[in-house]
């Protein structure tokens, strides 16, 4: 338990730049049209940022159908992909996002659980 | 009838040639238009190269520009890569010929939250190949994506909408994927792709590489079937079709000398035909090469360009071992008519050795080749794969209307009359040396094996090698088999002495019926002597006899006067006188 203890503090400092009031996240959502999946994707998306950033985010949807040079800068295979372009590392989501821990996960969103 | 077949397929199926060289003649054309192709192989194989230069070629000699999406390679490596062939892709990329697109996935940087589907690489592809107008799309590998996408569902079901994407976007498109253990490639990528599959194979054998295409199936179309060798060099990508050429070459009634005036009179006084193949086969020692020499001498002073392959000898000690002989090469050298090429046989692969064959005949275009000599390279190398080759240069030279001359050692121990590399099928004419070993010394013999479509002597003939080049004599059949060297000259000498004999006989012979005729009229003089002392005796009688008859006369008239008879005037007149 101790260790477990000892990993997730070491997690949180490392996350520590996410926790400063100052830092705001940029994400990136691409998408190729208003589908469904891009729809879901952008409604769960909200909601998610609405509960854990404190409105200390900025959101651009990229649609691909109007911008497809665009694609090859972020790697979008894949979509929808939301990609967390700030704070660094980069990370890439890829689906409708409607499995919210998984996103959390991949957020590094998840505070030691 | 096989015309309107043709036309008919060419009608059905529409085929985007690749350009690259021998493949689209395996192909009949090339790989089908507006579907996708699928190229497997190992790694190492060249399926990236291939897809290249099916991108490179269409863009630079077919106008077609394309599309390389690159799942391993970034368009900086690839950049690289291609260029040691020869291919400027950043030229070509600046006039929108080609378009490059890295595709990079990190599986460690993924996380998957839900539905998806592969839309992006829809989009980007989309995008590129309508940003210049793209014809052909390479995909590579596309295999890629399986070990960086987790949900394996989506990913199929995704790459069978892009496949049937790519054909309602009429683009001729390649898709290469690692092979398989029992699958022809690991993900079961011919699944999708059914119209046209191609595999590319690299065998090492003996530490020589080999590499190999085969065209494994090709929907719609007539292809050939069987495994190519292929190359890639600085030229790029080169399939061998091996039967392509097949047995359509024309063929010339022409003759050339071989260089030895009594071995063209062995062959109906005229020497080889041209564009045919000759193989000279002998054991060690036996004047193989010396015969090659005179050929290419012979060549050279006609005027006609000669290709020397030189697999034991370099061209410097050839040369030189020639002008002991009394042929002198090396001024034909310098004239640029011949030229030599010496490489052992075991430098590169058999392949190899074609390719270059291929390239440098293309290059020089000659008259005359010569490869000396061929069995060299059984060492290492199963004979059926050197067989196929040379049945391949055979082919190719013979299509060129090239006159081929190959030299082979026959070891001892086996068969004279079968060559080591069992090409002996291949050959039109076929010269056999042989030594004869007979009283404590050895000899060459000569004779000509076979030579289709002409009326080739069966003799052997003694082989000479001269300080002025070979000599051929007849050889003498003796008791004990053919003779030759000394026996052959004590044979020369027998006869010799034999013909002076019968000439001194007929001498004495002429010498007696000479004597003889003399006798003879002598003695008819003699009986001519007699006949004409006899005669004047007998004619001398007469005169006396005629006298006394006139005598009598004369005293009859005397008589008549004396009684003064009547007499007559002419008797008178003829009495007075």
């Amino acid at each position: 338990m101790k260790l477990k203890k000892e990993n997730s503090d070491k997690r949180i400092k490392k996350e520590k730049p996410v926790k400063t009031p100052d830092d705001k996240w940029v994400l990136r959502l691409y998408v190729a049209g208003q589908t469904p999946k891009a729809l879901t994707a952008f409604t769960n998306l909200k909601k998610i940022c609405e509960e854990q950033l404190n409105g200390k985010y900025s959101i651009e949807v990229i649609d691909l159908l109007i911008n497809p040079q665009l694609g090859s800068e972020d790697q979008i295979l894949a979509l929808p992909t939301l990609v967390r372009k700030l704070p660094v590392p980069v990370r890439k989501i890829i689906g409708d996002l409607s499995n919210t821990e998984r996103v959390l996960v991949g957020l590094d969103l998840l505070p030691g659980c | 009838m096989k015309k309107a077949e043709s036309k008919l397929l060419n009608q059905t199926l529409s085929k985007s040639p690749t350009g690259i060289q021998g493949f689209d003649e395996i192909t009949n054309g090339g790989l089908p238009t507006g579907r996708p192709t699928l190229v497997c192989g190992g790694a190492g194989c060249g399926k990236t190269l291939f897809g290249m230069e099916f991108l490179v070629r269409g863009a630079t000699q077919f106008n077609e520009p394309g599309v390389f999406m690159s799942f391993e390679e970034t368009n900086k490596e690839l950049t690289k890569n291609v260029a040691s062939l020869g291919f400027d892709l950043e030229d070509l990329i600046k006039n929108k010929k080609i378009a490059l697109d890295h595709v990079h996935i990190e599986r460690s940087e993924i996380e998957e939250t839900g539905e998806y589907d592969l839309e992006g690489l829809f989009v980007r592809l989309n995008y590129a190949i309508d940003s210049i107008g793209a014809k052909r799309v390479v995909l590579d590998t596309i295999e890629s994506l399986f070990a960086g996408l987790p949900n394996q569902l989506i990913l199929r079901a995704e790459l069978r909408r892009l496949f049937h994407w790519l054909k309602d976007k009429g683009v001729t498109a390649i898709i290469t994927g690692e092979r398989g253990e029992e699958t022809l490639t690991r993900q079961g990528l011919e699944e999708y792709v059914s119209d046209c599959v191609i595999m590319l194979d690299h065998r090492v054998n003996e530490q020589t590489s080999t590499r190999r295409l085969r065209v494994v199936k090709y929907r719609g179309s007539m292809h050939g079937t069987n495994e190519y060798p292929f190359l890639i060099d600085e030229n790029g990508f080169s399939v061998l079709p091996v039967t392509s050429l097949g047995l359509k070459h024309i063929v010339s009634n022409k003759r050339i000398s071989s260089g030895i005036t009594l071995l063209d009179k062995m062959l109906e006084g005229k020497g080889y035909y041209r564009g045919s193949t000759v193989l000279v086969s002998g054991t060690a020692g036996v004047g193989k090469t010396s015969i090659a020499a005179h050929f290419a001498e012979a060549a050279c002073k006609r005027g006609e360009r000669v290709l020397y392959f030189c697999f034991e000898e370099s061209p410097n000690q050839l040369i030189r071992n020639m002008l002991s002989i009394g042929i002198k090469l090396e001024p034909w050298v310098r004239k640029g008519l011949l030229q030599f090429q010496a490489t052992r046989p075991t430098f590169y692969g058999l392949e190899m050795h074609l390719a270059v064959t291929h390239k440098i005949v293309s290059a020089f275009k000659p008259a005359v080749v010569i490869l000396d000599p061929i069995n060299t390279f059984v060492i290492g190398d199963k004979e059926s794969e050197v067989k196929t080759m040379l049945m391949r240069i055979v082919d190719f030279l013979k299509a060129n209307q090239i006159t081929a001359l190959f030299t082979s050692l026959t070891s001892g121990e086996s068969a004279l009359e079968s060559s080591d590399v069992g090409i002996s099928s291949l050959i039109d004419t076929w010269l056999l040396l042989r030594d004869i070993e007979l009283n404590g010394e050895r000899n060459r013999g000569m004779y000509v094996l076979k030579s289709r479509g002409m009326a080739n002597s069966n003799q052997i003939r003694e082989f000479i090698l001269t300080d002025h080049g070979v000599e051929l004599r007849e050889a003498y059949i003796g008791a004990s088999g053919v003779l030759t060297g000394s026996a052959r000259v004590a044979q020369e000498a027998l006869e010799n002495a034999e013909v002076l004999t019968r000439k001194h006989d007929i001498e004495r012979k002429k010498r007696e019926i000479e004597r003889k005729r003399k006798t003879l009229e002598a003695q008819i003089a003699a009986l001519h002597a007699d006949f004409a002392s006899e005669e004047s005796e007998a004619s001398k009688m007469i005169e006396t006899e005629q006298d006394m008859i006139k005598r009598l006369e004369q005293d009859k008239i005397e008589m008549a006067v004396s009684r003064k008879a009547v007499i007559e005037k002419g008797t008178t007149s003829k009495l007075k006188k």
